[in-house]
Order: C-alpha cells, then sequence, then structure tokens
C-alpha cells in the first residue's frame, strides 16, 4: 500500500507539488492527469525516491520511503521515465535482464531467465531482442523499456509518459499489456498520461493536479464529465459515450 | 569604454614599464646623456616597450581578423593553430635550414605559418557543424598535433629544451638588435584597417561576397597572410604568447559590437594594455626576478576565457 | 562476429608478445643489469595502463558520455598544482614531503575535491553541451598549467629542484618505491572494483534507471569519483600526465567490444592500453631508435583520434 503525506516539493519560490495527500489504491490502474507544469513527473519521481520531497513522505506498507534499502524497494516499486539514455550499446535482451537485478546483482538465475522471457513474450518482443537498443525506433525502445520493468516484477510499476513518440497502434497495445499486468497478475499501476482519453478508457482511477495541488481524486467515472474536466483544465470539454467508453472530444472545445 | 580612456591607460602605463625593473632607473638620469642608466633605458626599456606595443597590438588584431574572416567568436592564433604552426616552422627552419640566411629561415617560418593556417581554414570548411564551441575546439586539438610533431622533433635532435625556452613567450630577452622583426608587424596592422570591411563582408561567406562584388579568394588570402605575417614575427621575436588574440577582440565586441573599422583601434589599444599590465606584473611580483610574459598572461587569459564560456553562451552565437 | 571472449584473449595475447618483446628483445652483455630496469618499466606501463584504462571508462560511464576523460578536464595537471602548493606552502622539508604516504594522500584528496566540483556544477545538472564541457576542460587544464607554473617561478631555486625531480616523472625514470605503492593501490581498487562492476553495468543506463534497479546512485558516484581521483593520482605521480591514452584505449575498446559490460570493457581498454604503451615503447626505442617518449607519440596519435572522434559524434549530433 503506498499512501502520500503532505508531499511538497519547491523549486525556486514556486511550490511545484504542494501538500497532496493521497493513496493509491492497490491493484488498479491509476492516472494522473493534469495541464503542463501541474507538477505529475515531479510527484512520481517523489513516490518513486528519485527525488526527495521537501515536506511530507510516502509511506509503503506504513514505512516511510527513506527509510527502506534502495534494493529492497526495487523489489516492490519500478518506475520508469520518459528520457532514457540511448548512448549505451546494449541488446534488447539485457537491457530486460537489467530488470532482476534487484534479484540477482547480475548474475541471472534460472527463475530470472523465466521472468525475462515471460517479460519479452508479454511486450512481443522476439524479433527485436538481439537488436541494440541505440538502432531501434524510438518506440521499440519504449517498449524494451517497459519490459525491462515488468521484468523487474514488482508489486507497483509506476509510469512517467510511457505513450510519448509512440504512435496509435503501440499506445493501444501498452495501455493494454498494463490492463493484463493489474487483471491477470494483480499489479498496480501509476501511470502520468496526457492524453485523457487513454486515462479514460483504460484506468480504473484518476488523480487530477494542478498548478501543484491535488484537484480531483476518484474513480474513472466520477472525474470523466465536463465540470469536473473545467475544473483540472479550465476548459469546457464535452464528454461522449460510445460503446461503454467515456472520450472527451476536446479538439474544437471554446474555453 | 572610451578611446580617449584606453590611450590614457595605455601611456601611463609605458612610462610605469618604462621605469620598471632589475635596474632602478628614475627620468632623472636621463639627463645624463652618457650615464649607465641611460644606456640600459636606450638598449634595453625601449625596445622592450616597443615590442611589447607591436605585439599587443598585433596579436590582438590578428586574432580580430581571423574572427572575422571565420565568423566564430572563438577562433583566435591560440586556437585555430596558428601559433603552434609557427613554432613548428622554427623547429624545422633550425634543423633543415641551418645554412640558410636569417631572412631565408623567417620566410620559410611564415610561410609554414601561412601553410598551417590555411590547413585550418580548410578542415573549418569541411566542418558541417559549425558551433562556437567546435570549431575553436577543433582548433585546439590541431595545434595539439602540430605541438606533438614540434616536442618530437625536438627530442631527436637534442634541442628541446632549447627551444622550448626560447618560444616561451617572455620580453626578457628583447634588447635593441633582437626586436625588429616585429616592425613588419606595422604595415600588417595598418592593411588590417583599410580591409577592415571587406573582411567582415568575406566573413559572410563566398557566395554573400561575390554578391556585393568582392573578390573573396584574395579578401580572404590577404587576411589569413597578415595573420601569418603578425604570429611569425611575434613568435620568432618574444614567443608564444597564448589568450590574447582570443579575449582582446571578445571584450572589445562586448562593449562595441562588431563593426570592424570602430573596433580595430579599441582592440589594437586594449591589446596592448592588457599585455603592458601582464608584463610589468611579470616584473613587479617576484622584483628583482621576471616571471615571464606569457604565464601572467596565460592565467589571466584562461580565467577571462572561461569566464566568456560560462557566461556569455548566449552571446557567442 | 568473433565472442568477446576471443577477442580478450586475442588482446592478452598481443599484450604478453609485446612484454616479452621489450623484456628480450636485443639484451646483450649485461643481462643482470638490463633486465631488472625493463622489467621495471614494463611494470610502470602495465600499472600506468591499467590505472588510466580504468579510471576513464568508470569516469566515462558517470558521466555519460564517450569524449570526456579526467585527464582531458584537468584533472592530472591537478595533480601538479598539489604538488606545487605544498612546496610552495610549506617546503621541501617538511613533513608533507618527506612522508610519501602523507603527500600522496593529501595529493588524492585534493584531487577528489576538485572532481566533486567539477562533478556538481559541470555534469551533475545537464546544463552545458559536451563540447562546451569539453573547451572548459581543456581551457582549465591550461589554466592550471599555466598556474603551476606562475608558482614555479616564484618558488626559491633549491626547493624548486627538489619539487622538478618529484614532477618530472617519466616511464625512463620511474621509482621502484613509488611503484609498489601504485601496485597496492591498484589491488585494492581491484577488490573493490570487483563487487562495482555490475553496479557499473547498470549505472550505465543513466540515474534515473539505476535508482529504479535499487542502486544508490549518487553514493556511488562520489565513491566512483574517489576511485577515479585515485587513480589517476597514482598513475600521474609514477609517470607523469598522459593526456588522451584513456580517450584512445577507452573509445577502441567501446568500438571493438561492443558490450555494455565493465568488466569486459575495462579489462580490454587495460590490455589495448599495456599494448600501446609497451608495444609503443618497444617500436620507438629499438625499432625505431628514438629519442622520444612514448608520451609524445601517444599526444600525437591521439590528436588526430580525437579529432577523428569528435567529427565522427558532431554528425551523429548535429
Amino acid at each position: 500500500m503506498i499512501e502520500i503525506k503532505e508531499l511538497t516539493k519547491r523549486f525556486g519560490k514556486k511550490n511545484v507539488v504542494d501538500k497532496v495527500s493521497l493513496e493509491i489504491q492497490p491493484r488498479a490502474i491509476t492516472s494522473i492527469i493534469g495541464p503542463n507544469g501541474a507538477g505529475k513527473s515531479t510527484l512520481l519521481s517523489m513516490v518513486s525516491r528519485l527525488l526527495d520531497a521537501d515536506t511530507g513522505e510516502v509511506l509503503l506498507d506504513q514505512r516511510t520511503v527513506k527509510k527502506w534499502k534502495s534494493e529492497e524497494f526495487a523489489k516492490r516499486v519500478s518506475i520508469l521515465k520518459q528520457s532514457n539514455y540511448t548512448n549505451v550499446r546494449i541488446t534488447v535482451r539485457d537491457l530486460i535482464s537489467f530488470g532482476r537485478y534487484p534479484y540477482s546483482k547480475g548474475r541471472l538465475t534460472e527463475e530470472d531467465k523465466k521472468h525475462v522471457e515471460q517479460a519479452i513474450d508479454y511486450m512481443n518482443l522476439h524479433d527485436l531482442q538481439d537488436q541494440f537498443i541505440d538502432e531501434l525506433s524510438g518506440g521499440q525502445r519504449q517498449r524494451a523499456f517497459i519490459a525491462m520493468v515488468i521484468a523487474q516484477d514488482t508489486d507497483y510499476v509506476l509510469l512517467d509518459e510511457p505513450l510519448n513518440n509512440l504512435d496509435m497502434k503501440h499506445s493501444v497495445q501498452i495501455m493494454k499489456i498494463l490492463r493484463k499486468l493489474v487483471d491477470e497478475l494483480g499489479k498496480t499501476v501509476v501511470i502520468v498520461l496526457h492524453d485523457i482519453n487513454f486515462a479514460s478508457v483504460y484506468s480504473d482511477r484518476i488523480i487530477a493536479l494542478k498548478n501543484g495541488k491535488l484537484v480531483k481524486n476518484g474513480p474513472t467515472k466520477e472525474i470523466i464529465n465536463s465540470e469536473s474536466l473545467r475544473e483540472i483544465y479550465d476548459m469546457h470539454i464535452p464528454v461522449q459515450e460510445q460503446n461503454g467508453c467515456r472520450i472527451c472530444v476536446y479538439f474544437n472545445s471554446h474555453a | 569604454m572610451r578611446l580617449w580612456m584606453l590611450i590614457i591607460a595605455s601611456v601611463i602605463l609605458s612610462f610605469i614599464s618604462l621605469f620598471v625593473g632589475a635596474i632602478d632607473i628614475r627620468p632623472s638620469d636621463l639627463l645624463d646623456w652618457g650615464s649607465d642608466e641611460t644606456q640600459i633605458f636606450l638598449i634595453s626599456r625601449v625596445p622592450r616597450l616597443l615590442a611589447i606595443i607591436m605585439a599587443g597590438a598585433g596579436m590582438s588584431i590578428a586574432g580580430l581578423i581571423m574572427q572575422s574572416l571565420s565568423r566564430n567568436k572563438f577562433v583566435s592564433p591560440t586556437t585555430a593553430g596558428t601559433l603552434d604552426a609557427a613554432k613548428l616552422g622554427i623547429i624545422l627552419s633550425m634543423l633543415f635550414f641551418t645554412n640558410a640566411t636569417y631572412i631565408q629561415q623567417i620566410i620559410f617560418c611564415f610561410i609554414f605559418t601561412l601553410i598551417g593556417t590555411l590547413v585550418f581554414m580548410q578542415i573549418l570548411d569541411r566542418i558541417k557543424f559549425k558551433d562556437a564551441i567546435f570549431v575553436p575546439l577543433i582548433g585546439i586539438m590541431y595545434g595539439n598535433i602540430l605541438s606533438a610533431i614540434t616536442t618530437f622533433l625536438g627530442y631527436e635532435a637534442n634541442i628541446l629544451q632549447n627551444i622550448s625556452s626560447w618560444l616561451m613567450g617572455s620580453f626578457t630577452l628583447v634588447i635593441s638588435g633582437r626586436y625588429e622583426l616585429l616592425y613588419v608587424s606595422i604595415p600588417a596592422i595598418i592593411l588590417a584597417y583599410l580591409y577592415a570591411n571587406k573582411f567582415t563582408v568575406a566573413g559572410m561567406g563566398e557566395d554573400f561576397a561575390k554578391n556585393l562584388g568582392l573578390s573573396y579568394r584574395f579578401v580572404l588570402n590577404l587576411g589569413l597572410t597578415l595573420v601569418a605575417i603578425i604570429s611569425t614575427s611575434v613568435v620568432l621575436t618574444v614567443g608564444v604568447i597564448p589568450f590574447l588574440g582570443l579575449i582582446v577582440p571578445n571584450i572589445v565586441s562586448l562593449y562595441l559590437g562588431d563593426n570592424l573599422r570602430k573596433t580595430i583601434p579599441h582592440t589594437m589599444i586594449l591589446g596592448i594594455v592588457f599585455l603592458l599590465i601582464c608584463d610589468i606584473a611579470g616584473r613587479i611580483i617576484i622584483h628583482p626576478y621576471e616571471i615571464p610574459v606569457n604565464i601572467t598572461v596565460a592565467v589571466i587569459g584562461s580565467v577571462i576565457f572561461l569566464t566568456m564560456l560560462f557566461r556569455g553562451r548566449a552571446y557567442a552565437k | 562476429m568473433r565472442s568477446n571472449q576471443t577477442k580478450i584473449i586475442f588482446l592478452a595475447v598481443l599484450a604478453i608478445i609485446c612484454m616479452l618483446l621489450y623484456g628480450f628483445y636485443d639484451i646483450k652483455g649485461g643481462f643482470d643489469y638490463a633486465f631488472p630496469r625493463r622489467v621495471i618499466k614494463i611494470a610502470a606501463m602495465v600499472v600506468t595502463g591499467i590505472a588510466i584504462s580504468y579510471s576513464t571508462v568508470v569516469f566515462q560511464t558517470i558521466t555519460h558520455n564517450r569524449i570526456l576523460t579526467p585527464s582531458v578536464m584537468g584533472m592530472d595537471s591537478m595533480y601538479e598544482v598539489v604538488q606545487t602548493l605544498i612546496y610552495f606552502f610549506a617546503g621541501s622539508m617538511s613533513i608533507w614531503v618527506v612522508n610519501r604516504y602523507l603527500n600522496f594522500g593529501a595529493a588524492i584528496i585534493a584531487m577528489v575535491l576538485f572532481a566533486l566540483i567539477l562533478y556538481r556544477f559541470l555534469f551533475r545538472t545537464n546544463k552545458y553541451p559536451i563540447y562546451l564541457l569539453l573547451l572548459i576542460g581543456m581551457i582549465l587544464g591550461t589554466l592550471l598549467g599555466s598556474f603551476v607554473t606562475f608558482l614555479q617561478v616564484l618558488i626559491d631555486p633549491v626547493e624548486y629542484l627538489s619539487l622538478q625531480t618529484r614532477l618530472f616523472a617519466s616511464f625512463t625514470n620511474v621509482k621502484a618505491e613509488l611503484l609498489y605503492i601504485a601496485m597496492g593501490i591498484l589491488l585494492i581498487a581491484f577488490i573493490y572494483g570487483f563487487q562495482i562492476m555490475s553496479k557499473l553495468d547498470v549505472m550505465s543506463l543513466g540515474r534515473e534507471n539505476a535508482i529504479n534497479l535499487g542502486i544508490n546512485y549518487d553514493r556511488m558516484v562520489m565513491n566512483i569519483l574517489i576511485l577515479s581521483s585515485v587513480l589517476i593520482a597514482t598513475s600521474t605521480a609514477l609517470v607523469g600526465p598522459i593526456t588522451f591514452l584513456g580517450l584512445i584505449v577507452a573509445n577502441l575498446s567501446y568500438q571493438y567490444l561492443a558490450t555494455h559490460k565493465h568488466s569486459t570493457l575495462i579489462l580490454g581498454a587495460s590490455l589495448i592500453s599495456v599494448i600501446a604503451l609497451v608495444g609503443g615503447q618497444f617500436l620507438a626505442e629499438h625499432i625505431f631508435e628514438l629519442r622520444t617518449t612514448i608520451s609524445v607519440i601517444i599526444n600525437f596519435v591521439g590528436g588526430i583520434y580525437f579529432i577523428y572522434l569528435l567529427l565522427k559524434e558532431s554528425r551523429s549530433a548535429g
């Protein structure tokens, strides 16, 4: 269980994340949405200990993240950020094997190999597994990094805008895989998304931030409606229902 | 900054320079025409001052010309291998033209420096990525390679110490009879002034220059020749003085902009003032000994250059 | 594609051939005299080669680039600055000079501080583009070098002579005593290094990925900067600065071995160093009968290789 208490981060004088408190519901996909500069990525970075909070704390199983040993934490929570170094000469398979590092410290056991194999299956990377990641397209590389996180086999998977650089086909593919992670393997996924329709269609819960403050936190249904969206984005967004999915049609809306 | 302020500063510094040194000379000593002090004054102090003035003005102008021609703020004799080419030229002429006259050796050195600079300009032409930072990097590396050849030859011929002390960059050994070569930089500076606008135009590129009816090749070659003449004469008489051609034009362009006609006098005088300060400081700090001027210039110059790199990145573009 | 194991064995054989050639070639008459001296030189070259390769590869991993090296960023000039400052302020008779361990310790501490400052201000934030960092590093090197000369002119001439013997290091006058210290340091570095090889592999994925995988990244960076400084100090104390060796061998190793595994990369780079130093010295001394030390040749070749690397990198960047 991840709990966030009064979490605050300042850059200069600005509170990028401002006293945010919430709980992450297990075994669900939670999407974090909000306008640019709302503090979504900063929040995720603090939860995943990439960034130290100025005040407040993050609790994993009632224990503050700072007290967790980094390698133990890595077996429970994984984080994937947008920026990924590409100047390393490493094959897709080797990259995915790194996901097992917290368990085996670089020496793969049979158990580890099974997880790597599974992750390759999951992300459908068989054809690419022996290619070097610097030779891949942005989307392929993104899939390889997600596979690494899957191999890491943590209860919590945090992803920062994983759909960047991806075309529609691969975006849908990845969201479906995340869904499977939750439904079949019982993982908890927290994901920063730009496209609210992906958030609407695939997530169980939505957290909305604006200017560093938490403005909405609840089941998807309660958030994807015109009133709530106006509060978050300051614009009128009509919502239509199609095949049971709520779609936000914001393309020609007026403020 | 006004030009007259710089001129006054340079006059005061010149005066100080004349009366600072291992041997105490007072202005009153000069009234006695036959005294030892007067002799020293005429044989050592006056030539030294003249050498500083010509070297300071010359190196700054050489840097300015290179910056206009390459349209890159950080290209200069120090950062384009010119000084290293001159050094290599000297050692080559010492090794292979031992029987040649002094004049012939000088001409060889000059031609070698010119070729060295031309080669760099050729490399520059081939680089697609003409970044303000990238070009001087290549230039410094190019200079390092030339320098390595110089060191290599120096080792093999066992004259390494010889040349490194000679090319040290110091005005200590400048006495009457050993600096006159520097006078060739005066016509070079005058020519640079006359052609100032054309260098700017040539820097805009071959097509641009041709469009304005300018003989691009001629102006480019003239500019590089002037740079080579000035560099050779300075390196041969006082040795390598780093950074001067790099930082002085940049400082001037900071407060005066890039109109060459206007900046040339400032660049010249500021170069003189800067070199005078460094030389006087070198003579005072461990009086009666001397710190060679190239060390003082290198310490101060590299600090200034680093500051420019850190603070003026936007400006350098 | 040949496997990396074969490639490493090939390099090792080549390195051994170089050492044997250098040790035994044309050794006439005073075998008892000449041979031990050659062995010391070979040992110095091997130690230097390994120290420089090791420190360069790990430095490049934590700074995520392939053209900046500790030497290029002025770290070996820093060693000379420290030694000169010690002479300047404490004098040649002080404990800081007489006690070799104290002296070496002081130099290392100063270099670590320098490395930390460099890292904090230049690398930690991605504020500066790589070429600017490189130019800054080179000018910093010039500045430190001129500063050393400046202080040396100010020092009392007698002190200066003593300093000269301390600073004037080359393969031809290796001090055996220092060599043993260096070997000891290298041994410790290796024992430590052995445990962190796999961490280094993970760290090459970048700070965020490394933390995600449970690496205590910032502390590791600190440890590696210390390791790197110690190794550079060792090699500089032993044979003086060889600016471009690290750059050449690290990049050749990346290119030839095409792997992310640091154990392989560092081993490869070390072997290439030994081949370049011992083989190069052999060719220079015995075949071409040159007086030049190998470092001059390496700086020449290194300069050309560096320009090649810069042009290649800029093409992919631009």
